[in-house]
């Protein structure tokens, strides 16, 4: 089948560049990686590289031509052999591809940040957060479908990989065993060859040599990537990538949560030992407080399918446990219809486990929402990074002695600052904004939360 | 002015032509440099005539066993003579055919002995010298062809070794023509030896064994190694070992042949096996302990192209570490084998166009040996998938599980497969029986498109053949064969 050659884009705003000379003829031999033409804007020159092997079979756009919209087909890649007159389908591919791509109108879309925003992102890469079923073909980005060798397709399923991402190297550019090893190896998907080189660096990351390269040889110590950091680093990439984040942010007066945390405390029986039976933190109460302003907003308990959207029925909510060489977000389950001395033991107790990365997969899978809290080192706020599936994060940050105005009058509370990272594509503004509400309420109001 | 090539091939053995075919159909202007015969060892003295030579032996055979099948056909008799004449015949068809499919191509035949004398470099193209063969002929040649260039100098751009291997000679077991033989004498033997010895238990040395024995020759082999067939699979060579030892070979394995003392008309060697040494007479010795690469008098040190262990050392692409120049085949390292040897040809060429070329595999490349049971093979045996720390499941099943091979006569025989457990990766296919020879590609294919287990079950074996115990065997590794 012969390929089209795209216009490629230097930046993600560039709308049209200059081409401004072919490095092959028609009739050349190409091979995956060849530089085949250069283009210019006002800022830069960039070159066209070719993904498939074959013949640089006709040149549609000539030497020279300023203007050339962003991916126009520029020029056709045959087989050898094999007949190209008969096989362009230009006019056609120009008409679908070109919405998703327009990088202008995408930033256009985001300012916006309301709903069609959203719609846009979600038609642009629906295949990206659907999971990928290891029997059927796994979808390319764009739909196509994936050539892989069923083992390849096997492994990269056991490692978790996309095999979208994957740049095959097997015949005809078929996704063999090597390739998945070398991603696994990697730490992730690479992102597939493209002409459309905007983007440089997806998932994998900028090129190690290239950064390498950056700095003095003797000049740092390489640290290799374990298993969980690059599990992190590739499903954080995947997040910022795929989910259109939104971020909101409220202060809450926790004084009247501080009284009921000394309050609970200070109820606890003694043990045998002297120790009292609970000691619940201030995050135990933010966690019973998130879950249940989860229930009471429904439609911000979510996951994003790709096709739907899952509308969860208990409250299942993740909590961010720092761990020697990362992080894991172990999930207390129907943290609504928990105590919140139960949540306390189930945090220590997950927590614990977790350190000694003793968690089995489904004590940290699932889940709708998740809280993150950095308040004991002195962050005041921050804005975290949503874990999919979940819809939302709620990132804590430290209770502070703040003056603030209180009818009128300044006066001194302890504030606690929270931002809630939302999904757009599943929880729009004013929902993330109700959500938000109804945790401060708790919050503000504590005695609600034990109701 | 020296013609000049874009690439020459030196040897045009299996390796050697097939690989100046491809370069031809990719446009290059090729030359092939050979010193004796268009085909090389395989064509003339090796794969082929063997196959020829086999095919005699094994019709014999069923002759013998007609009545098993309800046949009569009187004492079967022989002519070695004839048998040999026909199998020449093969190679002398074959040997033809090289010639009109290079011309064909448009490949120059180019007649002589080369050496390289000087590396491409800053430009300018590699040189070789061609002189009239020197090399003493083992035995009779098919003569030169027509339409061949002759001794001079050339240059290509790029120089291709595919100079194949010889045998393996061990001091004290020089081949003498007559008394101690090599491939070639075997090959061609005047008249049958009462009783031959043969030293080394690979696919050559078990095959003339099965050859002389199948015509009444008392055939002893000698392995140094613990079992026979070394490279195969430990429960496969055990299998074939006791149906040749049925057949009436006698194997003497972890043992040494110390000393030949050659007689007029026999000889008498010195077997030891760590233990006890013994003595035995017979009429002629065959040396089959290997071979190895013929690297000598190409030039090679001039130019500092690095060898090792009587190879070249390539890329796995074909590239020595002297630019434009190349080594595919026998000279470039083991496997030794023909198949090998073409595929590496191939790369080796398509990467110098340009093309995307990956090294080869070396352990899906298939291996198979045409005694009686014939043996065939790929990938790694259990106890090398073993050592090499995978966790596998392994599959069996019996012909005698086969309706097709009980039709045919010919209920002996195993397939095994080898599995990665947590993967379904096809690590390994063994087999013994007849006509495994043209049953393994199935386990080459599928290996090389990345099968899993789940495929092969999946895959429609035609019934009745003998195939249907490839997809027992897989069945097998799982615990689901059907017919055991």
């Amino acid at each position: 089948m012969p390929t089209n050659v795209l216009m490629p884009a230097l930046s993600p705003t560039m709308e049209k560049g200059k081409l401004s000379r072919w490095l092959k003829k028609e009739g050349d031999a190409v091979r995956s990686g060849d530089v085949i033409a250069e283009i210019e804007t006002d800022k830069a020159t960039m070159e066209v590289e070719a993904v498939d092997e074959g013949v640089l079979a006709k040149i549609l756009v000539a030497e020279g031509t300023e203007d050339v919209p962003v991916n126009d087909v520029i020029a056709i890649i045959a087989e050898e052999g094999e007949d190209v007159a008969a096989a362009p389908k230009a006019p056609e591919q120009k008409a679908k591809a070109p919405e998703s791509a327009k990088a202008g109108e995408q930033g256009k879309a985001e300012k916006q940040a309301d709903q069609p925003a959203a719609a846009k992102q979600s038609a642009a890469a629906p295949t990206r957060t659907a999971p990928a079923g290891a029997d059927q073909p796994a979808p390319g980005h764009d739909g196509k479908r994936v050539f892989a060798s069923p083992l390849a397709r096997r492994l990269a399923k056991e490692a978790g990989l996309d095999l979208a991402g994957l740049t095959g190297s097997g015949p005809r550019g078929r996704i063999v065993e090597r390739d998945v090893l070398e991603a696994k190896q990697a730490g992730g998907a690479r992102p597939a060859a493209s002409t459309t080189a905007a983007a440089p660096a997806l998932a994998g990351g900028p090129d190690g040599a290239a950064v390498r390269a950056m700095f003095a040889p003797d000049s740092f110590e390489e640290i290799p990537l374990d298993g969980m950091r690059k599990t992190i680093a590739r499903r954080l990439v995947e997040s910022k990538q795929s989910v259109p984040h939104f971020y909101l942010t409220v202060d809450c007066e926790i004084d009247a949560l501080l009284a009921l945390r000394a309050d609970i405390n200070g109820a606890a029986p003694k043990g045998e030992d002297g120790k009292p039976a609970w000691k619940v933190s201030v995050n135990d109460l933010v966690v019973k407080a998130f879950a249940t302003a989860l229930r009471r907003t429904p439609d911000a308990n979510v996951s994003f399918a790709g096709d739907a959207i899952l509308r969860h029925k208990a409250v299942d909510v993740g909590v961010a446990v720092s761990i020697p060489g990362g992080l894991l977000t172990p999930v207390i389950r129907n943290a609504d219809a928990k105590s919140i001395s139960v949540i306390s033991q189930e945090v220590r107790d997950l927590a614990a486990r977790a350190q000694n990365r003793r968690l089995k997969p489904e004590e940290y899978t699932g889940g709708a929402a998740a809280v993150s809290n950095l308040g004991m080192y002195g962050v005041r706020e921050f804005a975290a990074v949503i874990n999919p599936p979940h819809a939302t994060i709620l990132a804590v940050g430290e209770g502070q002695q703040r003056v603030i105005v209180r009818d009128g009058q300044p006066a001194v509370a302890t504030m606690m600052t929270v931002t809630l990272s939302v999904d757009h594509r599943a929880v729009d503004g004013v929902l993330g904004a109700q959500l938000l509400q109804a945790f401060r309420a708790l919050v503000e109001k504590p005695a609600a939360i034990l109701a | 002015m020296a013609e000049t090539y874009d690439i020459i091939v030196i040897g045009s053995g299996p390796g050697g032509y097939v690989t100046a075919i491809r370069a031809a159909q990719l446009g290059f202007r090729t030359a092939i440099v050979e010193r004796e015969h268009l085909g090389g060892i395989c064509l003339n003295w090796g794969c082929i005539p063997t196959k020829a030579l086999l095919r005699s032996a094994e019709i014999h055979h069923y002759m013998e066993r007609a009545e098993d099948y309800g046949l009569s056909a009187g004492k079967p008799g022989f002519d070695i003579g004839k048998v040999v004449a026909r199998s020449r015949g093969v190679s002398r068809q074959l040997n033809t055919g090289v010639g009109f499919l290079l011309k064909k191509n448009k490949v120059d035949v180019i007649w002589g002995e080369a050496t390289l004398t000087r590396a491409a470099a800053s430009g300018k193209p590699a040189a070789i010298t061609v002189k009239p063969t020197q090399k003493k002929a083992m035995q009779p040649q098919p003569p030169e062809p027509k339409g061949v260039s002759g001794p001079g100098e050339y240059e290509a751009k790029h120089v291709i070794l595919a100079t194949g291997a010889r045998p393996r000679v061990l001091p004290g077991q020089e081949p003498d023509g007559k008394l101690v033989w090599t491939y070639f004498e075997a090959m061609v033997p005047p008249e049958l030896p009462k009783s031959l010895l043969v030293i080394g238990s690979g696919a050559i040395g078990i095959e003339f064994a099965s050859f002389y024995r199948a015509f009444g020759t008392e055939v002893t082999v000698v392995e140094v190694l613990p079992q026979i067939l070394p490279v195969e699979d430990a429960e496969i060579a055990a299998l074939a070992r006791k149906r040749l030892e049925k057949r009436g070979i006698k194997f003497l394995t972890g043992a040494k042949v110390t000393g030949l003392d050659r007689r007029k008309d026999s000889v008498v060697a010195t077997i030891d096996d760590g233990k006890t040494q013994q003595k035995i007479e017979v009429s002629r010795v065959l040396a089959a302990v290997g071979v190895v690469g013929n690297i000598e008098n190409l030039g090679l040190e001039k130019l500092g192209v690095k060898t090792e262990r009587g190879c070249v050392v390539t890329d796995g692409l074909g590239r020595t570490n002297v630019p434009g120049v190349y080594a595919i085949g026998d000279v470039a390292g083991p496997p030794m084998l023909a198949h090998k040897a073409e595929h590496e040809g191939v790369l080796c060429v398509e990467a110098i166009k340009g093309l995307p070329a990956h090294a080869m595999e070396k352990t899906r490349i298939p291996g198979c040996t045409y005694c009686d049971p014939q043996v065939a093979s790929v990938g790694l045996t259990e106890a090398k998938a073993k050592e090499a720390g995978h966790d596998i499941r392994v599959g069996r099943f019996p012909f005698i599980g086969n309706g097709k091979a009980i039709a045919l006569g010919e209920p002996e025989g195993l397939v095994k497969t080898i599995f990665e457990k947590s993967t379904g990766k096809l690590l390994g296919a063994h087999m013994v029986g007849t006509e495994v020879t043209e049953l393994i590609h199935s386990f080459v294919v599928a290996m090389n498109l990345e099968t899993t287990e789940e495929d092969l079950i999946a895959s429609v074996f035609p019934h009745p053949t003998l195939s249907e115990t490839i997809h027992e065997s897989v069945l097998d590794a799982w615990g689901r064969a059907i017919h055991i």
